[in-house]
């Protein structure tokens, strides 16, 4: 462990809590852009944020502790998933921590604690939402696993720094295994993320919504905490993705030279990330939520079968 | 020459002199409890201690002449032998704590009875894991089958307990039958029952797998394996919760142990369709425990099933040990037997915990049903917060005790790509995902069980009154979860316990990577994996603490109370959240075929419309009701020679007399 390497793991950390906000207000400005809609300002997500956290937080009478903890722990999970999957280099202190495994376990526990806050209340729509929200978990969770199990076996490591570096350095072409995980693991960021097909993030409709009826109960700053929480794994997720399928540019040796680099090329892919991601809640239409568990099924099999074909066939 | 054996022996000895000093205290409700089960608990406390030491040491063994004239029990302890005696000792300390401030007056069983019955039971499930001849290992294991069967009919009165210790009984014999018989096969013919001699033979391949299935048909029984599952949510919610938590967390693994014992120390060589038939089996039963968890309205059949999913995963992964060791790869299959190891130690803590969480609500309450429970964090939270503890480890999260053993199980899989045979890694992605889907699963049933329990509002007026667990019980969960969360965060040091186990049963064990990097658990090579569960605490608790400081520094703490939002709805009653069946709802849409479901519909013109549904088990309905069907018929036939006469049975012996005269003069 060097000072590069401590110095490029805040300087990730950092980044990814400064940018995911922008991130989220990039999607929603392609979004209504292709909607023929007037877009928000891009900084929106901030000015959403420091209004909330000037607010007064308003708790139900009866919430407990493990409610007003939850935020917080949320907002560290996905903090610490930031930290991990590498965005701007692979040289980074926390990475041996948590490999691929674990940052799926990192995901789950969030999950769990969001679940466990929004029944905590006792309402209707919380108990609703935690019970739909475990649901996506219980499907996304698995074939999650399954696509970054399919690049674990071509890097031969579930480490994370080590598939990037190794997918970095292999010859430019389309693998079948690595396509059919992308497919996949697009279907899973969408479910996870609380987008179009599955839900959808501007929305308070009762019967339809997931994740603002997990946190319908929140308000002022844990609200805020939430709401950066949900950008960040946006973030992360689209950190995976870019890892996955498009790892190039991230820096590799401990210079400052090639951080510097690295930081625009971040910021360019997640752009471009993001207006795919637009695209693809515009084009599709919300589903029902028993139409769900058949379509992360798919990514399922998708997962299982790239991982099939990266044995089978070694492609 | 240290004396473990005998020392383990003192102790069984004094939990057996506390069960009779028990007896001679019936009625003396205070002498039981106060006294003599926290007296067990010490004493178990001191047997954890011996077998901790025991654990690197060489194996010993002792003669003891007692039992039959010609066939003296032998007793051996040995790396094996220890890790599971430390499983059962560092469990029972717990429970004996809390069982000190949980039995009540005027419950079934008189305490002085119950007294004897547990540490009886205690004493038979040190013994089994200790017996060194087949002999003392049948004694042991029926004394442990029919000690339970005592403890968990401790209120007979109920017919549905009565009902439940018959089948448990039942099944606990024919399993037994089954490892009598692989014991039979094993000593081939020489008439010779000590381990010593069974290890000796050399069966052919044909005898070796007769007592392989036998093997793994006995210990499957006792384990809860499919198809031989069905005592298991029966029995263990009938039995008092500290009986539950020792029957979930550690008799179980008791099976684990024989089978271990049996298949890696006793047979020789395995063949790797062996392995492949306890994989399918272990992925099987994991799947088909978490379902039915996720629907259980019971909190205490939950948890059984819940036992069921993680004995499944338990031998999926032997069953992968075994397919490597067959494969003769021993660093492989000492990885996927650590796995397995680490989910004994850590299932053993988490799910005790879980049972005692629920015993302390059930005396609290008096209610198991979860549809009646709910909001019970506000009047019991040191239960509720101990039992989140249990909840997290079981749902397999970091950075518990439940995580680690899952990670080393899918990093043995990623390995599995290397076995010479194209057919089974076909078999490999299939297996990852199952094991996957189930561990996902398992969080679903965790957020179920403790969100229904001990969030929301009370579902119940009299659960306002609840009051929180006495000091007794305290000391007894906050053990269990101090343990849990140990499990998680040290497994570099758990592991070098593991590795004296792997050395022994497959020559090589994770020890000396893994001791090499500090506080990353690094099972095989720093590039290819690592975990590092106290540096992901950590991060989580900065993140945690950064942000909270941050908000306060920045902006302020204000915080206002009001009625709750529920999107503008004023008019909210407890029973508008969502019941336990609610709850597994989408599960029991998703996973129907693996259900019995039988649904009753009110038809339009109903004046009071009823709609009911039930969820059976496939194997009840299709395997154990025919076989009950035609053992019925069959006594039903052997009844008929009974007739009730002296006349007739009279006549039998007549016949009887004369068919043995022609047979002696023919």
């Amino acid at each position: 462990m060097t000072l590069t390497g401590i110095a490029s793991q805040i300087l990730e950390v950092v980044a990814a809590l400064a940018l995911a906000p922008l991130l989220s207000g990039w999607v929603s400005q392609c979004r209504a852009w292709l909607q023929n809609k007037s877009a928000p300002s891009l900084l929106q997500p901030y000015r959403t944020l420091h209004k909330l956290f000037n607010k007064d937080s308003v708790l139900a009478d009866r919430a407990s502790s493990l409610f007003r903890a939850a935020p917080y722990i949320v907002f560290g999970c996905m903090a610490l998933a930031c930290g991990i999957v590498p965005t701007l280099s692979t040289e980074l202190p926390l990475s041996p921590a948590a490999d691929a495994i674990a940052l799926v376990g990192l995901f789950a526990l969030a999950r769990v604690f969001i679940s466990l806050a929004a029944m905590d209340v006792g309402t209707a729509f919380g108990t609703l939402g935690a019970r739909r929200e475990m649901l996506i978990g219980f499907l996304a969770e698995p074939a999650l696993l399954m696509v970054l199990f399919t690049a674990s076996l071509i890097s031969q490591s579930t480490s994370l720094t080590t598939i990037v570096e190794t997918l970095a350095h292999r010859e430019l072409a389309i693998y079948p295994s690595l396509a059919l995980a992308g497919v996949a693991f697009t279907i899973v960021s969408l479910a996870e993320n609380a987008r179009v097909p599955v839900d959808n993030p501007a929305t308070h409709l009762e019967l339809t919504m997931i994740h603002e009826a997990l946190i319908l109960e929140y308000s002022g700053r844990h609200l805020a905490l939430l709401e950066w929480a949900a950008a960040l794994k946006l973030f992360a997720y689209s950190a995976i993705g870019l890892a996955l399928f498009f790892p190039w540019g991230v820096a590799e040796a401990e210079s400052p030279l090639a951080l510097l680099l690295a930081a625009p090329v971040l910021v360019l892919k997640l752009g471009i990330g993001g207006a795919f991601l637009a695209a693809l809640e515009t084009v599709s239409a919300k589903m029902r939520i028993f139409r769900v568990p058949e379509f992360l099924a798919t990514a399922f099999l998708l997962a299982v079968m790239a991982m099939l074909t990266r044995i089978l066939l070694g492609a | 020459m240290s004396l473990g054996v005998e020392a383990i022996l003192v102790v069984v000895a004094a939990w057996l002199v506390l069960g009779l000093a028990g007896l001679f205290a019936l009625h003396r409700f205070w002498f039981v409890a106060r006294v003599l089960f926290p007296a067990g608990g010490a004493l178990a406390l001191a047997l954890a201690a011996i077998a901790l030491a025991g654990l690197h040491a060489s194996a010993e063994s002792v003669v003891l002449p007692i039992g039959l004239p010609s066939l003296p029990f032998h007793f051996r302890l040995d790396s094996l032998s220890a890790f599971f005696i430390l499983a059962i000792a560092a469990v029972a300390a717990g429970v004996s704590a809390f069982a000190a401030g949980y039995f009540r007056r005027g419950e079934g069983t008189p305490p002085g009875l119950l007294c004897l019955q547990y540490h009886v039971f205690l004493a038979s499930m040190v013994l089994v894991v200790l017996a060194d001849d087949a002999y003392a290992f049948m004694v042991m294991w029926e004394t442990m089958a029919l000690s339970s069967f005592f403890l968990v009919t401790t209120n007979h009165r109920i017919p549905e307990i009565r009902n439940a210790g018959y089948l448990y009984l039942l099944i606990a014999h024919i399993g037994a039958i089954g490892i009598l018989l692989c014991f039979g096969v094993l000593q081939a013919d020489t008439g010779d029952y000590t381990f010593a001699n069974l290890r000796a033979q050399q069966l052919e391949p044909f005898w070796a797998s007769v007592a392989f299935l036998l093997a793994l048909f006995g210990f499957g029984a006792k384990a809860g394996i499919l198809p031989l599952h069905v005592w298991l949510p029966e029995a263990h919610p009938a039995a008092p919760s500290p009986v539950s938590a020792l029957m979930s967390g550690v008799m179980l693994k008791t099976a684990v142990y024989g089978f271990l014992r049996i298949t890696y120390d006793l047979m020789p060589t395995q063949f790797w369709w062996w392995g492949v038939v306890v994989l399918a089996v272990g992925l099987a039963t994991a799947l088909f425990g978490v379902v039915f968890a996720a629907i259980q309205v019971d909190m205490k059949r939950l948890l059984a099933y819940s036992s069921i999913e993680n004995i499944g995963l338990i031998f999926a992964g032997i069953g992968l040990a075994i397919l490597f060791s067959s494969f003769g790869m021993q660093p492989m299959a000492a990885l996927a037997l650590t796995a397995a190891l680490y989910h004994v130690l850590s299932h053993a803590f988490f799910k005790s915990l879980l049972f005692l969480g629920t015993g302390a609500v059930l005396h609290a309450t008096s209610e198991r049903s979860l549809g009646k429970l709910g909001g019970l964090i506000r009047t019991m939270p040191w239960v509720a917060w101990v039992s989140l503890i249990g909840a997290l480890a079981s749902a397999g999260l970091p950075p518990f005790g439940g995580f680690v053993s899952e990670w080393l199980l899918l990093q043995s899989f990623l390995f599995a790509p290397g076995l010479p045979t194209a057919f089974l890694n076909m078999l490999v992605p299939a297996v990852a995902a199952l094991i996957a889907l189930v561990a996902a699963l398992a969080g679903y049933t965790m957020v179920k069980f403790f969100g229904v329990i001990f969030l929301g509002q009370p579902r119940e007026e009299k659960l306002a009154h609840a009051r929180d667990a006495g000091g007794w019980e305290r000391i007894g969960m906050v053990w269990l979860a101090g343990a849990s969360v140990l499990l998680g965060v040290l497994p570099v040091q758990v592991i070098a316990l593991i590795d004296a186990v792997t050395g022994q049963l497959v020559g090589t064990g994770l020890g000396p990577v893994v001791s090499r990097s500090g506080w990353l658990l690094v099972p095989v090579d720093i590039e290819r994996a690592s975990y590092g569960p106290a540096i992901f605490l950590a991060g989580v608790a900065l993140g945690f603490g950064l942000a909270y400081a941050f908000v306060r520094q920045l902006y302020h703490g204000r915080t206002r109370r009001a009625a709750p939002w529920d999107c503008g709805y004023p008019w909210q009653t407890p029973r508008m959240q969502d019941s336990a069946e609610g709850f597994g709802q989408p599960i029991r849409q998703i996973f129907e075929p693996l259900l019995r479901v039988q649904r009753e519909l009110p038809r339009a013109g109903d004046a009071q419309p009823r709609y009911r549904v039930s969820v059976g088990d496939h194997f009840w309905y299709w395997l154990y009701q025919p076989v009950a069907l035609v053992v019925e018929r069959a006594a039903g036939i052997v009844g008929l020679l009974q007739q009730g006469r002296i006349s007739v049975y009279l006549l039998y012996s007549f016949l009887t007399v004369i068919g043995i005269l022609v047979w002696v003069t023919r």
